[in-house]
């Protein structure tokens, strides 16, 4: 039980466990409001009510009760809400705050309620965007949304890695589960370009790949729901790939072995993502209902409907790109 | 329409058994005859009152003549194992499983009178892969056709039952995919592995479980008999608990073991005759499976009474397993912490 022996570590003051609910913007408050404490600590403020690492400390508890007794909700995909807003949120939270420090842009066009597609740019080698957009979809926006991620069959073969994916809310990027979470009204996020994107070279950086077959706009025509473009500026920087070694790729059976400036130079070290600035911008809703369902099967209105999306993707970066003036610094 | 003579099984063994009893107490069916290689023991033969016991084995021609005479019009074939270690050994099982259902078909096709044959199979037909569907739905067939074991058998057993259905397009069949059962009282693979003390797992690997009911399981069989409901039907209870969550439910401690070590490992298991680890069930604690049941909630009309959380803590209360680590263990851990967070606490404003 591993579990078991972290709460040693809140005592000692983690800050991990804290967020919990409590807001991006909140969690800044009670941060402030808990190194504001202790002066008046050392005056007579010890008969004041229960102090706030108090009732930070029961709601850990009753986390980790909760865990322990196996009481709690896991759907058919094997999302896991509890984890993934008390633990993995959490966790992912200082990356999209400090690291990155990750501004959203046109939050409003992605609705409140109800099933969208959001269709964004697959860059970084590693996939650190798809998780900051589920962090910005969850923080940002104002009905604090799971976002629920499209995966390559990859990800999934992988111990732990594979497991705590599925937590998360990610399933199989095929149409039968995309269909199933639009069709209950879930938010549902994929990177169509897949290992093309997130494997290609630095130089190609922020050029779209081909965006698959367009399983996406299918998926989307028959469940009648809107596409949201969705353009992220940044993850191309956090691990400029120069070069690839094939065959240790093949050894490993991974699609790409990359070479950074730091990686495999400096080791673990050369793993720690460049702190680039970081945008997202999510595009006007394409909306779909007007098709019928069975458009999805005509494959040149959806070849269209795909084209069109990359399009604006691809502008929406070149107009983030050309406002930027340095990668670090925004 | 209710059938007059039904035939069912696998009597020996809880679904069959009870089956049987079922139908006999229904007034509406004037027959209820019970097949299997050994007699159900004494409180189920009990049980199954007016049903009649007929020693017979479904591999054996004989078994025809056991539905002509008995005017038999509804087969339920409800012997289909999981479990080598009861069925004498894998060999056995597959012969039991594939070559019996082979001959009951054969004995069908020639018995004018049978109008119904309903099939207990079993939703490990979907397989479980990591490139897998999270959910799959009844027109969905495996990507790679299971290797081995039961999920083999089960596949086969249905492609058998499609081609019986294509010669004798008067009978209606139904082909019931049930998931993984448990219950207070049924013995399968999985309620044996969930009363170990400690529990094997794949380490990195949390599957997703969807079970049923034991009497739901019973109901729907008790359902597919007596009417006219052609098809085939997921059968699984809803909502789904990860594999280390059911363990946490029933209070026992997971023994995550890294892949390269499971097979050995299940060999162990499987050699000290504690619980049998096929490798389809090694690879199901990998991934799981999950199905939509859709069709048996609207087209075959039932809803399964128990959900799967439910289903699992009627089966940790029912066994009374003592949990290994119960709410006590966990009140008396929440103690102390408290406890330490205090005492710490004043170095901390400090």
């Amino acid at each position: 039980m591993p579990e078991a022996r972290v709460i040693p570590l809140h005592a000692e003051g983690g800050d991990r466990w804290r967020s919990g609910p409590v807001g991006r913007g909140g969690d800044h408050r009670t941060d402030a409001r808990r190194e504001a404490q202790p002066s008046p600590a050392d005056g007579p403020g010890q008969a004041e009510p229960p102090p706030a690492w108090e009732a930070a400390l029961e709601d850990v508890l009753a986390f980790l009760r909760r865990r322990l007794a196996g009481d709690y909700q896991v759907d058919e995909f094997g999302f896991d809400q509890d984890l993934t807003e008390n633990v993995l949120l959490p966790a992912l939270r200082p990356l999209y705050q400090k690291w990155f420090r990750v501004e959203t842009i046109g939050l409003h066009h992605v609705p409140a309620e109800g099933g969208a597609l959001v269709v964004a740019n697959h860059s970084g080698t590693l996939p650190l965007d798809s998780l900051m957009t589920a962090v910005a979809l969850h923080d940002d926006h104002p009905a604090r949304r799971n976002v629920r991620m499209l995966g390559a069959d990859l990800i999934f073969q992988f111990p732990v890695l594979g497991a705590l994916t599925r937590k998360q809310g990610a399933t199989l990027a095929c149409n039968p589960d995309a269909e199933r979470l639009l069709a209950s009204g879930e938010l549902v996020a994929v990177w169509p370009e897949g290992f093309k994107g997130i494997g290609k070279p630095f130089r190609d950086r922020y050029k779209l790949q081909r965006f698959g077959r367009g399983g996406f706009v299918s998926a989307a025509l028959r469940t009648g729901v809107p596409i949201i473009p969705c353009s992220i500026v940044g993850a191309e920087e956090i691990y400029p790939k120069i070069g690839d070694v094939k065959p240790l790729a093949r050894l490993l059976g991974a699609p790409y072995f990359p070479v950074t400036p730091l990686f495999p130079l400096f080791g673990v070290l050369g793993m720690v993502p460049l702190p680039s600035k970081w945008y997202i911008e999510f595009g006007e809703p394409i909306p779909t209902d007007s098709y019928q369902a069975t458009d999805a099967d005509d494959p040149m209105l959806v070849f269209n409907l795909s084209d069109q999306v990359r399009e604006i993707i691809q502008h929406t970066l070149y107009r983030l790109l050309s406002q930027r003036r340095n990668t670090f610094l925004g | 329409m209710a059938p007059s003579v039904v035939l069912v099984t696998g009597v020996s063994k809880f679904l069959g058994g009870n089956l049987a009893a079922r139908l006999a107490a229904n007034p509406d069916i004037d027959r209820v005859l019970g097949v299997d290689t050994v007699p159900p023991p004494r409180d189920l033969l009990r049980r199954m009152g007016r049903a009649e016991f007929v020693r017979a084995d479904i591999r054996n021609p004989l078994i025809a003549k056991v539905i002509s005479t008995g005017a038999v019009d509804t087969v339920v074939h409800a012997s289909i194992s999981a479990n080598p270690a009861s069925s004498g050994g894998r060999t056995t099982m597959k012969e039991m499983n594939v070559i019996g259902t082979m001959q009951l078909l054969a004995a069908c096709q020639k018995a004018p009178r049978v109008r119904r044959v309903v099939l207990k199979s079993t939703t490990a037909v979907y397989g479980s892969s990591s490139r897998d569907p999270a959910v799959f739905d009844e027109s969905m067939t495996p990507r790679d056709m299971p290797s081995g074991g039961y999920a083999k058998d089960a596949a086969e057993i249905e492609g058998y039952l499609r081609g019986f259905a294509r010669r004798r397009p008067d009978v209606g069949v139904t082909v019931l995919r049930f998931a993984n059962f448990v219950g207070p009282r049924i013995d399968t693979v999985l309620t044996r592995y969930f009363a170990l003390p400690v529990i094997p797992t794949v380490l990195g690997y949390d599957a997703r479980v969807q079970l049923l009911h034991e009497e739901d399981g019973l109901a729907v069989l008790e359902r597919a008999s007596c009417a006219e409901l052609p098809g085939v039907f997921n059968v699984a209870a809803d909502g789904v608990l990860l594999l280390s969550q059911a363990i946490r439910r029933a209070g026992r401690v997971p023994l995550p073991i890294p892949s390269p070590l499971v097979g050995p490992v299940g060999q162990l298991f499987r050699s000290a005759r504690i619980v049998d680890f096929s490798p389809e069930q090694m690879r199901f604690l990998n991934f799981g499976r999950v199905v939509d049941t859709r069709r048996l909630r609207e087209d075959f009309g039932f809803t399964p009474r128990w959900t799967t959380p439910q289903a699992f803590d009627d089966y940790v209360r029912g066994r009374a397993l003592r949990p290994v680590v119960g709410p006590e263990q966990i009140a008396s851990l929440e103690r102390g912490v408290r406890a330490a967070a205090r005492a710490l606490a004043p170095t901390r404003s400090g």
